[in-house]
């Protein structure tokens, strides 16, 4: 089992923690009534995007989707600014005129979460090129779900990348679910790491929810994208805990699906981690203690924050408009 | 001043473009040296001096070559994307229309989107229904998108600098039939402002109001209905959408008069906007009714004769205009 340094792992918990309380405030501000908007639950999924984002440096790219809350916010988005977009409000990243699904912040690498399943592939590809163009060193990270790998642009995406040894990272976070579709229900392929190989790429199939798997497979990937070595697929096989969508329903699971990633849950997993590698509960208590201050904070600053200009709708459609 | 022809015109502008400014790259199938430099020649050359990161040949993947421009723009870069023929936008319209569009708005202005996407298309080559259509309208109504098609080699070279410049996107729309118009060269760095019509005649009876290769329609029309004592003001808009507006409404103030034509279908064309605003704008000075001239609505056909009937006919700009001056 590869070793992971103790202030990485560290840091791998810090950002876990945050996207899974972010993740918790975001539904209980819905419950409660508090906010009523689109919200895509990253529960289950937490650790796959903490591990990722602390593989990269801060100028490296990052395109997510709309369930890309862990992406963001591992990767260091300002709270204030997440929540502020998340709830409509002018100090958001983009003004309020994003939205949760579409939340950019290049100063933290975040260009583009998009709305539309698979369609960050070829864009990553677009960011990848740019740094080989213009040989800067960074690597572009795209995340997305199984779901997206059945749709044209993953092929198109896939076969350029590695057409062009693009440094670019495709984290395919198989939660084994395609909106309300099961894997088996939309895919024959034994897995999708496999499909890698079609295209003369690697793949690699982990356990998204097991640190020592996740964590070293995306190291590996970012060194050989910075090495000019070309793309990898890493497919982290990992649970979605919740519906499609917030409020959505998801009976659809069986019993023994939900038995299963109760039992695989990443959260508790990595705690053992950490008490292995000799940190305390109370350190980890604090830690999380300091997030969520961190968040209801960012909270509060978000809710009394104004609501954008109307003449907003006029900005920003061209240059011209700016 | 030398002449040049449109290819060559295009070729210039790129050409000059990366030279300027190490960002500014094309991608597409076939674009590079290996393979002729474009089905049209557009890039041929290019390769030899600016190697194969900045000219790259693309596999057949129109998704990936449009999403690889947005990316490459959100970096900072100015991609060239080409869409051999405009049809093929139908496999890429997510890219061009939900991201490439959207992203400066939806982002609050963080991730402007500098692309070009070139394209070629047009009627009477005998290319048939998957390869001739001219698709504007469907970018015209996108906000965030320029559309721009030049109608001779001048503004093809002035367009095309002012695309690369634009920090938006721009589809360019390239007729195949004008490929080959010759006529002086405007000389390096000429630019021709987006979004800024040309009277490409003047007149005092009627404004002709179109763009791409029905200019040239256009102007033949004009000059035989001189002849006769009609005097046409033909108006290019140059760039489609957003279009020149006030150079739109003052023709038309000073005529009376409009007729909008383009080689695209009639239905819902950008004629039926062009003449829905001049209606609203323009109602106390209009002697008739805006007219509208377009394709015929059915698929572009292929035996000859038939994609010949199909094109909008000079007998019926010529049959047109003069019921809308009065004098059939």
């Amino acid at each position: 089992m590869a070793q992971i340094d103790r202030d990485k792992l560290l840091d791998i918990y810090t950002r876990t923690m945050k996207v899974n309380r972010t993740d918790e405030k975001f539904r209980e501000l819905l419950m409660g009534g508090k906010v009523a908007v689109m919200y895509y639950c990253v529960r289950g999924q937490e650790l796959v995007s903490a591990a990722a984002m602390a593989a990269l440096e801060q100028d490296d790219y990052v395109v997510c989707t709309y369930r890309g809350q862990g992406e963001q916010t591992a990767k260091g988005i300002p709270m204030e600014k997440w929540w502020g977009e998340c709830l409509g409000k002018a100090t958001g990243t983009c003004k309020g005129k994003g939205g949760t699904m579409h939340i950019t912040d290049p100063e933290t690498g975040i260009m583009v979460t998009t709305g539309v399943v698979g369609s960050g592939l070829p864009i990553a590809n677009g960011l990848a090129m740019a740094s080989q163009n213009n040989g800067d060193g960074r690597v572009t990270v795209v995340s997305f779900g199984d779901g997206a790998a059945n749709i044209g642009g993953f092929h198109e995406a896939m076969n350029m990348a590695q057409l062009y040894k693009l440094p670019v990272i495709f984290l395919c976070q198989n939660n084994r679910y395609g909106e309300h579709t099961a894997y088996a229900d939309h895919t024959d392929s034994r897995n999708i790491a496999s499909r890698a190989e079609g295209y003369g790429m690697k793949g690699v199939t982990v356990d998204g929810n097991d640190v020592h798997q996740i964590y070293p497979a995306m190291v590996e990937a970012v060194a050989r994208a910075r090495a000019g070595e070309g793309p990898t697929l890493v497919e982290a096989m990992c649970y979605r805990m919740m519906g499609h969508f917030f409020g959505a329903d998801f009976s659809y699971m069986p019993p023994e699906h939900i038995a299963e990633m109760k039992r695989e849950d990443p959260l508790p997993k990595l705690r053992q981690v950490m008490l292995d590698y000799q940190f305390t509960e109370e350190e980890l208590d604090a830690i999380v203690a300091d997030i969520n201050a961190q968040i209801d904070a960012a909270v509060d600053h978000a809710l009394a924050a104004p609501l954008p200009d109307t003449d907003e709708i006029y900005k920003d459609v061209l240059e011209e408009t700016a | 001043m030398a002449q040049i022809t449109m290819t060559q015109a295009l070729n210039l502008a790129i050409d000059e473009a990366m030279a300027d400014d190490p960002g500014v790259f094309c991608l597409g199938e076939d674009v590079a040296a290996k393979q002729g430099g474009g089905v049209f020649k557009i890039t041929s050359g290019l390769t030899e001096k600016y190697g194969p990161n900045r000219i790259r040949a693309t596999p057949i993947s129109e998704t990936a070559i449009i999403g690889a421009a947005v990316g490459a723009a959100l970096a900072g870069q100015r991609p060239i994307a080409e869409i051999m023929l405009m049809n093929f936008v139908g496999v890429c319209m997510d890219q061009i229309v939900n991201h490439a569009a959207k992203l400066r708005f939806m982002s609050g202005g963080q991730t402007p989107c500098p692309i070009v996407i070139r394209t070629t298309t047009g009627v009477g080559v005998g290319f048939g229904g998957q390869h001739s259509d001219m698709l504007e309208a469907w970018f015209a109504h996108v906000a965030g998108i320029h559309v721009v098609t030049p109608s001779n080699p001048a503004d093809a070279r002035g367009l095309m600098r002012a695309s690369i410049d634009a920090n938006d996107p721009v589809i360019f729309i390239e007729n195949i039939l004008c490929y080959g118009l010759k006529a002086e060269d405007p000389g390096p760095g000429y630019r021709v402002p987006l979004g800024k019509a040309a009277v490409a005649r003047e007149g005092t009876d009627i404004s002709l109001i179109t763009y791409g290769r029905t200019v040239l329609d256009a102007l033949e029309v004009a000059n035989e209905l001189a002849k006769e004592g009609i005097s046409v003001e033909v108006i290019d808009l140059r760039t489609i959408a957003p279009y020149d507006e006030a150079t739109v409404l003052a023709s038309v103030r000073k005529t009376g008069r409009a007729i909008t034509l383009h080689e695209a279908v009639r239905p819902f064309g950008t004629g039926a906007e062009l003449a829905a605003n001049i209606q609203e704008k323009c109602w106390d000075n209009l002697k008739g009714p805006v007219r509208r001239i377009g394709g015929t609505f059915s698929a572009v056909p292929f035996a000859s004769h038939l994609e010949q009937a199909w094109i909008p006919q000079k007998s019926d700009i010529v049959a047109q205009i003069k019921a809308s001056v009065g004098k059939v």
